[in-house]
């Protein structure tokens, strides 16, 4: 019998972003006792990455703007897959949740009248974005941490969940391991929430940190979960490309809601030259007016660089393919032509954009002027399928927020909605999580599954440095996954992906690791394996199975949007043979009202 | 002129290796091109001849905080710390932070750091401004704090702080990291609670003798000392040491501290 701490929660919430601090504090209110298991140290999960904002219909900077707008925004950028009812709870709920942030210490920039300032950004009709600069993310996740330390919330730092725990059907904990001496951990629980972020580590190029290896997306999945939209993954447009050491890194979108454009190796604005039919109306004619959009001029329209981040990235790669690009394939993000519109431009870009200004100067030696981007691996919209209201998923006990949770973004998420979606449904997990403990007894897990999950865990340490190298693996299906099941998708591509998982696979199964346990990243580089290759897995089966482009799902054998499409989802699921099965699920009628929400904003 | 990354095609790293009871410098060397970090040295070498070399890191883009470790003696993020900015003609040096106790490797106990943040009060605001649950403040208020609320914990300053690395006082100063926490919540327009007495008391700003060498490291750029720290001092100057100040508190009843 392997040796291992037990701990006791009546609500385990499975990592500290933005989801899972906030369910924490949310169970907590409960009533009942919580435990919070962080991957990293506190507060330094990826949260911290976001720039741009937090959406929500304050209606402070445009007084137009209310629910209704957003949800049709949020609905038209998902191409009408997402689940409505998510979609309408984020956008009534938001707000209320921004204004709590600000009651519990938050510090956004503020309108002349005092009020918290908005900007704009991709997709969003309005001024909509709350913001502190461009360093947004820091400020929500350092609020929530500073707030849930208080809250009597048992913090596991630095452990790492391998397995959840079940009683029958039902998930009863989790088992675990802490990096700093290597030992496992049994968390017994009522429920589990599962808030870890997303899977872009599975991909070569990526603004996503190391810790994003889509362990909550295959925690759920080999418990039973079904995963839903796992096809749709969001590749930025504007990530740094050069030097090497830096490519992937974000720019955030907040660059040309302050007024910067895109350009070609010929000096052209190529935006204005492909706007989809559903966003013409909303788009700006001319180069003028959508310069006046940025300056809140609310009679002009919004530039075609604010696009939905899916259209812009293959207008980048548009260019790029024709010959178009800059050095090193990518296009020119150009924030210095402003300072020929507004007195003392310099200063204003430095003031609105600092840690992007500092974020060039110190990795690229560049002055943040007209710097060459293209497209990063940023996000999935794909994750664990779970009721809109309570968040829970179809295993009894285990509930899902944020973007390991999937629905609300469609087959596109607008920039500005992942903050508000992690507040807004990860107050909702915590709170139906603690509802739900409260009504369940505690069962003890499966010792017989606790053994089994330790053994395999300590596999690689049996196998030694005469193993496979867990980076080298890693590498290879980084690779793999960029290449064949990237931005530009097709068949043949994919069906190659599959058989090259299967080969991953096998190499996973002979990774080993020297040293001992204690705070060995080589070790942790092979637990987290298995998990880059499920959720890899998932992606392409959806995405061969999706025979359209659509969102963030784009294929050149299929290059069109297919209306039969549009009416359900793409699932997956374990199959009882323990291969990966994918199935459709209906997407229910919506509601009349909102329907002719949706009408009214066209 | 020192070789910069660009010219280099490999350089050669004396990296900390060892746990709480013994460790020492062991060199690899790996190749290097244009733009590299020390974190990616840090990686190459991690991939290719150490898998089990511990580090922190999670954004490598100076927004986490996890990366911080001293490079030629000098705390840093590592992921902020370009090759082309160091002499690769002889071996990089890469340690742990040295004021906290080493885990393994280039990984620290950095836990005391968080345990002391919680013994500082919580934000508590006035009630609302607007019917609506909402309060008005100016930009130029909002900033001051907004400097504070950069920090990203990287706890460098902590590192450098003579009272809590030489002294090891942890349990009498809660270090510059923790009075600009303090600070930004003793500026902050809404915040009603007063901190001056525990800030004397419990959190030792006394001990700070504003030798600045926390600001200097700060990848933030904030202002530690002069705009955090030196505010505080006066604040507990004025409130606990002024003698006129209390006999007219005292008179007016004003707020006790």
């Amino acid at each position: 019998m392997p040796e291992y701490q037990t701990h006791e929660h009546d609500v385990l919430v499975v990592g500290a972003g933005g989801a899972g601090l906030r369910a924490a504090i949310e169970a907590a209110a409960g009533g009942v006792s919580v435990g919070l298991v962080c991957k990293s140290l506190l507060g330094k999960a990826h949260t911290v990455m976001a720039e741009g904002g937090i959406a929500a219909a304050l209606a402070n900077v445009d007084d137009r703007d209310t629910w209704k707008v957003h949800f049709s925004d949020t609905m038209r950028g998902g191409q009408y897959v997402n689940n409505w009812r998510m979609a309408e709870l984020h956008a009534k709920e938001s707000p209320d949740r921004v204004r709590e942030l600000e009651a519990w210490g938050a510090m956004f920039d503020r309108t002349k009248d005092g009020k918290i300032l908005q900007r704009n950004f991709g997709g969003h009709r309005y001024p909509r974005l709350a913001h502190v600069g461009d360093r947004t993310g820091l400020e929500l996740i350092r609020t929530l941490q500073d707030h849930v330390i208080h809250q009597g919330v048992d913090v596991h730092m630095e452990c790492t969940i391998l397995s959840l725990l079940k009683d029958g059907d039902r998930v009863v904990g989790a088992f675990g391991y802490e990096r700093e001496r290597g030992r496992f951990k049994v968390f017994k629980a009522k429920a589990v929430v599962l808030a870890t972020g997303g899977i872009g580590r599975a991909y070569k190029i990526t603004s996503n940190s190391w810790e994003y290896t889509g362990d909550g997306h295959t925690l759920a999945y080999d418990a039973g979960a079904d995963l839903i939209d796992m096809e749709f993954v969001q590749f930025h447009p504007t990530g740094m490309i050069w030097p090497p050491s830096v490519r992937g890194i974000l720019v955030t979108e907040a660059v040309r809601g302050e007024g910067g454009v895109l350009k070609n190796s010929e000096g052209r604005r190529f935006m204005f030259d492909d706007i989809p039919e559903n966003y013409r109306a909303q788009t700006a004619d001319t180069e003028e007016e959508g310069w006046r959009y940025t300056q809140g001029d609310k009679a002009a329209r919004r530039p075609p660089e604010l696009l939905t981040r899916d259209h812009v990235s293959r207008c980048i790669m548009r260019e790029v393919k024709a010959g178009r690009g800059s050095p090193h394939g990518g296009v020119f993000l150009d924030i210095a032509w402003i300072k020929s519109r507004i007195a003392n431009g310099a200063e204003h870009i430095k003031k609105k954009l600092p840690s992007m200004y500092h974020q060039f100067k110190q990795l690229a030696d560049l002055d943040i002027t007209e710097e060459p981007v293209g497209p990063t691996t940023h996000y999935i919209m794909g994750g664990v399928r779970v009721d809109a209201d309570t968040q829970m998923s179809n295993v009894p006990g285990l509930f899902a927020a944020g973007e390991c949770a999937a629905g609300i973004n469609g087959a596109n998420r607008l920039g500005g909605n992942s903050l508000s979606d992690i507040i807004v449904f990860g107050k909702r997990a915590g709170e139906f999580a603690a509802a739900y403990a409260k009504t369940v007894r505690r069962a003890d897990p499966n010792p017989q599954q606790i053994e089994i999950v330790a053994h395999r865990a300590l596999e690689p340490f049996e196998r030694g440095t005469a193993g496979e190298g867990p980076y080298q693996v890693q590498d290879a299906l980084q690779a793999m996954m960029q290449d064949l099941v990237g931005i530009v998708r097709n068949e043949p591509e994919m069906r190659q992906a599959l058989d090259g998982l299967q080969a991953l696979r096998a190499r996973a199964g002979r990774v080993g690791v020297g040293g001992h346990r204690e705070y060995n990243p080589g070790w942790h580089a092979a637990l987290d394996l298995p998990n880059l290759l499920t959720v890899s897995e998932a992606i392409t089966r959806c995405a061969i199975e999706r025979k359209e482009s659509r969102g963030g799902h784009f294929r050149d054998d299929y290059p069109d949007k297919e209306k039969s499409y549009a009416t359900f989802n793409f699932i997956v699921r374990k199959g009882g043979d323990g291969a990966m099965e994918v199935a459709r699920a209906a997407i229910p009628e919506m509601p009349a009202e909102l329907k002719q929400i949706i009408e009214e904003m066209k | 002129m020192a070789p910069s990354a660009t010219s280099a095609t490999s350089a050669t790293f004396r990296v900390w290796r060892g746990d709480a009871e013994r460790g020492e410098f062991r060199d690899y060397t790996t190749d290097v091109s244009e733009g590299m970090v020390v974190l990616d040295a840090v990686h190459s070498i991690q991939a290719g001849q150490a898998n089990d070399l511990a580090v922190r890191w999670n954004c490598k883009a100076g927004k986490c905080g996890s990366c911080s470790a001293e490079v030629n003696g000098n705390p840093r993020l590592m992921c902020m710390t370009r090759l082309n900015q160091l002499d690769l003609s002889k071996p990089v040096t890469i340690e742990p932070m040295r004021a906290f106790p080493l885990i393994r490797d280039l990984v620290t106990d950095v836990s005391w750091n968080f345990q002391a943040k919680q013994g500082i009060r919580k934000f508590k605001p006035r009630p609302a401004d607007s019917p609506d649950g909402t309060w008005r403040m100016a930009q130029v208020d909002v900033e001051r704090v907004q400097e504070f609320r950069k920090c990203i914990e990287c706890f460098l300053c902590q590192d450098v702080c003579h009272v809590l690395r030489d002294h090891q006082m942890f349990d009498a100063f809660v270090g510059p990291r923790h009075l600009v926490y303090a600070a930004a919540l003793e500026m902050n327009p809404l915040d009603t609670h007063n901190r001056t007495r525990a800030l004397k008391q419990d959190h030792g700003i006394g001990y700070c003798n504003i030798t600045k060498c926390c600001t200097k490291v700060c990848p933030e750029g904030i202002t530690i000392t002069d705009n955090a720290i030196i505010p505080l001092k006066e604040r507990v100057i004025d409130q606990l040491y002024d003698p006129i100040a209390k006999v007219f508190r005292a008179l007016r009843g004003g707020r006790h501290v």
